[in-house]
């Protein structure tokens, strides 16, 4: 038996004002761009979210159970979507009813979070699994970090927060001779799986689909199903992991790809020994082969398969350590409201933005990035974030003067 | 070219922001050779140091036969229209009334009096004033009737009506030169007699100066003026009226040390960098702002980043209007002028408009002029560090510096000004021969 795992990411950072200047600084409050928000939400769920989820329930319904997804969806994009687009929530909530599909932990605001600070990242998983329960009557047993950022003490710290299964980019450097397609564990663990990423049979959907220079074009299901079946009796698990939007977003619905979807699964079937599967399900039904040492931090960005689209760069490296170091503090606020506008301030795709690399990757950088320079983007983030650290500070300030007069009151004669 | 003026503050018989601003131009003026008739409330009896002709309004002794083509003219349409600008057609409530009545009783008064009468003024702020502003707009009229000059002058609402009934009895051109408006001065609660007064000068005006292009902003949008009419000439103020009459606060409560210009290579941006962060070590409560744009930008923001220091050094990016300049430089409490090579460096004029003390390289032309300056070589960046610090810490050494530069710059920046403001004579002059 083989199994096909799809993971699609689902996630809408919270876009600042790309006009936040330095005379905003201490004057105004506030920060996202709440109509370029709201425009992106909208298109995006009317080209992708909404078509595709209605897609994948008719499949479902049409295998009778046989069919399977998983999502892995970040608080931020909740949020936007309850705010902007509810209905895309009862979809995805329609998908959650029919027992076919699983909803993977992550951190709530797509954050870099287990780079920084620990205890802010476990609060972050906790606080997203609270919301998946909430939503969608699951309780997540297997974790997907931000990008697929991943090493070994990741693993371990995920195993230590009881989670069965993890996810992490198939990077050639990780896997050296070895197959993507099989169970394995990370080095340091014993009781969490580890699926890795098929990348090139991934891209093939998500990147190389509407390429009209790539050799395979067009790509039909046929053609794509007869790629797997080939992996039979080398392989066990197909793990194609990749963005949502790829499905009429990244990839139009005049590309074909909608349609490439609808035949997939019957294609699949075409050969007996193919089944779908979700990620929990795949650390049952299957055993590690081999465990995986990932001493280095590997994602699924780029050519790298590193850090470098989010850190690296002195503005990336400036803009994080800024913004983390205002951790404490913004604790001390005890302003949940702070706190969120602080947490929103993490999402990785605001140093995605200050990113510098314009080489094979730049395309892709420029598809994603609001901004016309990466500088811009640095500009704007730190003076919002030199807002948000007055904020914080005149705030604990006045709680301070507080505290001490409470403290000079003359206590009041009870006697009287 | 001779010009009739009308003031009403002036040194040293009243010596308000008003007063000072008069005497820079007039003095400018007459370096420029531009005649000058100053007309001026009262003179209290004292003399003034400049070689122009002062005329004391209460010294103007007004001829029987001209009271009698004043009260025709009133009766006349001209005269009633005049006064309905000035009273708005809005206006039904008693000060309206009461404003054009009283303006009517004054009229008659003065028939009443003997043969030739004497105005009596007082130029100060008393109860009185909307009196004294009416009859020295008759003076205006008689004096404009003389015909004796080329242009006219007038500074702010007290002495508008006085200029408007010159530029009436004379058909010469009229210019206002708007200091402050009941805008800025009463903010919400405006006397609608003092605006419309305003109003009305500057649709009568053939052409005005704002002393800043925040108050050319108010004058266009409060007071619907077209913008072509309105010349920006600026003064030279002190800092703490400059902050309030801009209507600016700062949005941090600490000490701005600011570079505008081109972040250009030439203007020495890199080593305003470096100096910040070899400050920024020594004290902590200070932002550095970079202001202006150019194509050094992207390597400066990578280099302050790299240096950690963007929680204290701001980038602006092109400040893309006046305003946005003057609130800069009226914020900031330190201009630094790096560059490694200027020929003049007029930003440094402009941060002394604004009474920030500056500090230049040796290497800008500027430096020439500004003795008093605090300079240092462009690439001597340890230097200007330790320069910024004392100017930052002496408060009192910085004051001194200002002053001694502005004392520099003072008959410098008047010239200037008073050069712009001729010109604007100049075309008016031409523009009405043809």
């Amino acid at each position: 038996m083989v199994s096909i795992c799809f993971y699609f990411q689902v996630h809408q950072p919270f876009r600042l004002h790309k006009g936040y200047s330095f005379f905003d600084i201490g004057a105004n409050h506030f920060y996202e761009d709440e109509t370029a928000n709201r425009e992106i939400c909208n298109k995006v769920s009317s080209k992708c979210y909404i078509p595709m989820n209605r897609l994948l329930l008719e499949l479902i319904e049409k295998h009778k159970g046989k069919f399977k997804v998983s999502f892995s969806i970040t608080g931020v994009a909740i949020e936007q979507l309850q705010r902007f687009n509810p209905e895309v929530i009862e979809l995805f909530k329609a998908l959650a009813d029919t027992g076919c599909v699983e909803f993977l932990s992550e951190t709530y605001y797509h954050s870099l979070a287990f780079l920084f600070s620990r205890p802010d990242f476990k609060k972050q998983v906790l606080q997203h699994k609270q919301m998946i329960h909430d939503l969608f009557g699951q309780t997540p047993t297997t974790f997907r970090n931000t990008e697929l950022i991943y090493n070994n003490d990741l693993a371990k710290f995920i195993e230590e927060m009881g989670y069965k299964t993890i996810i992490a980019e198939g990077a050639d450097h990780v896997l050296g001779w070895r197959s993507p397609n099989f169970l394995y564990q990370p080095k340091d663990c014993y009781k969490l799986n580890l699926l890795l990423k098929n990348y090139k049979l991934s891209d093939d959907i998500a990147f190389r689909f509407s390429n009209k220079g790539w050799s395979e074009h067009p790509l039909k299901a046929e053609k794509y199903a007869g790629w797997l079946h080939s992996i039979n009796g080398n392989g066990e698990l197909i793990n194609l992991f990749m963005d949502y939007e790829t499905f009429g977003e990244h990839q139009w619905e005049d590309t074909g790809i909608f349609n490439f979807m609808r035949k997939f699964p019957d294609e699949v079937f075409k050969h007996p020994d193919f089944s779908f599967i979700n990620p929990h399900e795949a650390a049952m039904h299957y055993t590690p082969v081999s465990k995986i040492d990932v001493p280095n931090f590997i994602s699924w960005a780029d050519i790298e398969r590193d850090l470098t689209a989010w850190l690296g760069n002195p503005m990336q490296n400036s803009a994080s350590e800024m913004v983390y170091a205002l951790e404490q503090d913004i604790v001390k606020t005890k302003d949940q409201n702070l706190i969120s506008i602080w947490h929103k301030l993490l999402t990785s795709d605001h140093f995605y933005y200050m990113c510098t690399k314009w080489f094979s990757d730049g395309d892709v950088h420029k598809y994603f990035n609001p901004y016309d320079t990466p500088f811009d983007a640095y500009i704007v983030f730190v003076n919002v974030l030199n807002d948000l650290k007055e904020t914080v500070k005149n705030r604990l300030k006045s709680r301070a003067v507080r505290k001490q007069k409470k403290v000079n009151q003359p206590i009041p004669d009870r006697s009287l | 070219m001779k010009v009739l003026m009308f003031g009403w503050e002036f040194p040293p018989f009243i010596s308000g922001g008003l007063g000072v601003a008069c005497y820079g131009i007039v003095k400018g003026l007459n370096n420029n050779n531009v005649e000058i008739k100053l007309v001026l409330p009262t003179t209290g009896g004292q003399k003034t140091d400049l070689p122009v002709e002062i005329c004391p309004a209460d010294k103007i002794v007004i001829s029987e036969t001209y009271k009698k083509k004043l009260a025709q003219t009133m009766s006349s349409t001209t005269g009633k229209e005049m006064l309905s600008g000035i009273i708005s057609p809005y206006e039904t409530s008693v000060s309206g009334g009461d404003f054009f009545n009283r303006y009517q009783n004054m009229i008659n008064e003065l028939n009443i009096q003997g043969k030739d009468t004497i105005l009596a003024f007082t130029g100060n702020y008393g109860r009185d004033l909307m009196a004294e502003v009416f009859r020295y707009s008759i003076i205006g009229e008689f004096l404009g009737s003389l015909g004796d000059f080329d242009i006219i002058h007038a500074h702010d609402w007290l002495t508008i009506l006085a200029g408007v009934g010159a530029k009436r009895l004379s058909g010469k051109p009229l210019v206002i030169q708007i200091h402050a408006t009941e805008v800025d001065r009463s903010g919400s609660s405006i006397n609608s007699n003092i605006f419309n007064i305003e109003k009305y000068g500057m649709e009568q005006a053939d052409r005005i100066i704002a002393v800043s292009y925040y108050t050319k902003n108010i004058i266009v949008n409060k007071y619907g003026i077209d913008p072509h009419k309105v010349t920006v000439v600026h003064n030279a103020v002190e800092k703490k009226t400059q902050l309030e009459r801009l209507g600016i606060q700062k949005n941090l409560d600490e000490k701005y040390v600011l570079f505008l210009g081109r972040v250009t290579m030439q203007k020495g941006p890199d080593y305003f960098i470096e100096a910040a962060n070899l400050v920024l070590k020594k004290i902590k409560n200070i932002r550095f702002v970079m202001a202006g744009s150019g194509d050094m930008m992207p390597r400066l923001i990578e280099r302050a980043a790299a240096l950690k220091i963007t929680d204290r050094f701001h980038f602006t990016g092109f400040l893309n209007n006046r305003q946005q300049v003057e609130r800069m430089y009226a914020m900031s409490d330190l201009y630094v002028m790096p560059s490694v090579s200027e020929p003049f460096g007029i930003t440094a004029f402009e941060a002394l408009l604004y009474d920030v003390p500056i500090i230049l390289s040796k290497q800008s032309g500027v430096a020439e002029v500004l003795r008093g300056a605090m300079k240092v070589d462009f690439w001597d960046v340890p230097k200007l560090a330790s320069a910024i610090v004392t100017l930052l810490e002496d408060e009192k050494l910085s004051k001194e510096m200002v002053e001694s530069c502005k004392h520099e710059l003072q008959d410098i920046h008047w010239n200037t000004a008073s050069q712009k403001i001729k010109n604007l004579y100049h075309s008016l002059l031409f523009h009405n021969s043809h």
